[in-house]
């Protein structure tokens, strides 16, 4: 299969999994699929955010909820005192992108190795945690938004339709919102590793020394893709506020574990690939939890028995798994049909 | 006029010091060779002029700047060219991928990867192909196309003849001395091969232990 036929194929199944989310979903969707269908979307979001920045940059990021909680708290901390929830999404996924910045300054620019930078996001995320978790106070209360500690803040506004402030959206209208948030997101990574700077970021994840030999400042493009991949996750922060309300499990340790193992049983190096691990993970662990007569085993232990069956047996993840399998079964198909296979000469007769 | 002058260089790779005392300089279009025994800090030689590694004490003067503590991106973009040994392409990215990659990295014009495809017609009928996939003397051509697409003024070579066949290796000389004619290419090169060196550099030093121990004619040094 060719590399355009393959992505135009790419682009046609994107296209498709949109349509059927955006419009075949909500006909016969009830109030809980919506609700659902938020959540999943918004930790979409975060699995696409470190998608790009662990799989194409090289960055593993244990901490990467950081953001996505960081925007949550701080959309519903405007939302509830300016009032305008367009603005207030604005200046959350703002902050978390400049956390990122902040944050990967002194980790790119401190040379901090691979290892230690996980260490270190993921310290930074439970730290958050911790702090969120003992503002349950008054004296924790931020104009009029109390952060309400290990409560989360239930007050948390839903976003408004442009220009009417009064006029809160449906939940099926947050569920459309954040299907395409995030397939804009996604459209935004494929558009930026398509660009100069993205095969940059890619070429020094390969070989970081020798880009840097070259001319690359690493440091910029490692700081540059961090830094989008935190305001990815903040969009994402700010579709879960919407979803449910923000709280600080945002943050913490099982969050940021959950996130990788999306990327890592979806497929690292796609973007596709962690989205899908989302969904199928997510939708897995709901329909254990709802079995009848449940309590014979525990989601989170059937979760592990995957995550463990994926690294052992499907090492590259289910999406380049499954388009391996296509790849092959195109190539016998072709085989059959009598065409020669892809790269053989064509005989002289067959040329035009 | 000298584009290289190092003076009392020391580095090595955390406490265990490798370069000692070491001072040499390169003439604006000079080829300079350094032999040696394996271990004795060539290759390290080359990797704190690059900034690789940083060097512990001395100066390292490109072009009249003192280059011994800047990240080797800035060297880079100083026109100081490095091909290590083992080549390092990107195995992911073609060839016109690899050589326009430098070129971005130096802001040079994009057209400088077709004069250097060009210059190495090897690999003309492979521009297409990724890196990973090519033969050893094809990546080391192409390791050299992609330094040379980043102009540099300086070129450091760290064995280059390593497990090619000799009518690439001619190939490598022929396009070196024809770059050195035309655009007042400076070399420093680092061999084990001595036919190469003999044909390519003007003047060898001998390294021993970390020390540029003595300084000779190529035909002496064969």
């Amino acid at each position: 299969m060719t590399v355009s036929l393959r992505s135009a194929l790419g682009f046609a199944a994107i296209a498709a999994a949109a349509f059927y989310a955006l419009v075949v979903v909500p006909q016969g969707g009830d109030l809980t699929t919506m609700i659902n269908g938020s959540i999943y979307a918004s930790y979409a979001i975060l699995a696409l955010s470190l998608a790009l920045i662990w799989g194409y940059g090289g960055v593993l990021s244990f901490g990467q909820a950081a953001f996505f909680g960081l925007a949550g708290y701080v959309y519903a901390v405007a939302g509830l005192n300016l009032g305008d929830t367009a603005l207030a999404a604005l200046i959350a996924v703002a902050s978390a992108a400049a956390f990122a910045a902040l944050l990967g300054y002194f980790m790119f620019w401190g040379r901090v190795s691979d290892v230690y930078l996980g260490v270190i996001t993921l310290t930074v995320s439970l730290i958050l945690y911790r702090f969120i978790n003992q503002t349950a106070g008054e004296e924790w209360t931020i104009g009029a938004a109390p952060l309400g500690g290990f409560n989360g803040i239930p007050s948390t506004p839903i976003m408004t339709a442009l220009g009417k402030p009064d006029e809160t959206l449906m939940p099926e209208q947050i569920y459309a919102l954040s299907v395409g948030a995030l397939v804009v997101c996604y459209l935004i990574c494929r558009l930026v590793i398509a660009t100069r700077f993205g095969r940059a970021v890619v070429a020094i994840r390969e070989n970081p020394v020798r880009a840097e030999l070259l001319g690359y400042d690493t440091r910029f493009y490692k700081l540059g893709i961090f830094t989008l991949g935190g305001a990815i996750a903040g969009v994402g922060g700010v579709a879960f506020a919407n979803s449910v309300f923000v709280s600080p499990t945002m943050f913490n340790l099982q969050t940021n574990g959950q996130v990788i193992i999306w990327v890592i049983v979806g497929g690292l190096g796609t973007l596709a690939g962690p989205v899908i691990g989302c969904f199928a993970m997510l939708s897995l662990s709901t329909w254990l939890g709802s079995l009848d007569g449940g309590g014979w085993t525990d989601p989170n232990l059937v979760m592990g028995v995957v995550l463990t069956f994926c690294v052992v047996a499907l090492r590259k993840g289910l999406l380049p798994t499954a388009l391996g399998l296509g790849e092959r079964l195109f190539a016998v198909a072709r085989e059959r049909m009598g065409a020669p296979k892809l790269g053989e000469p064509r005989a002289a007769e067959d040329r035009p | 006029m000298s584009i290289l002058a190092v003076s009392n260089l020391a580095a090595g790779y955390g406490a265990i010091g490798v370069l000692r005392d070491v001072g040499f300089d390169i003439a604006q279009g000079e080829i300079l060779g350094i032999l040696g025994h394996n271990g004795m800090g060539k290759s390290t030689l080359l990797k704190a002029l690059s900034g690789a590694i940083l060097p512990s004490a001395g100066a390292i003067l490109f072009a009249g700047a003192d280059i011994a503590q800047e990240p080797p991106h800035r060297r880079a973009r100083r026109g100081l060219g490095y091909v290590p040994q083992g080549r390092q392409i990107f195995p992911g990215l073609t060839v016109r991928e690899n050589m326009a990659f430098a070129a971005r990295a130096s802001g040079a014009p994009l057209v400088i990867v077709d004069e250097m495809i060009a210059r190495f017609p090897r690999l003309q009928p492979i521009v297409d192909r990724a890196g990973g996939v090519l033969s050893g003397g094809e990546q080391q051509i192409l390791a050299l196309a992609r330094c040379l697409c980043a102009k540099p003024s300086l070129i450091l070579l760290d064995e280059p003849t390593e497990g090619i066949q000799p009518s690439i290796r001619d190939e490598i000389v022929e396009t070196l001395l024809t770059l050195r004619r035309e655009l007042g290419l400076s070399i420093l090169l680092v061999e084990q091969n001595l036919k190469f060196m003999t044909d390519l550099a003007d003047r060898v030093l001998h390294m021993e232990k970390g020390r540029l121990a003595f300084a000779a004619p190529p035909e002496a040094a064969a």
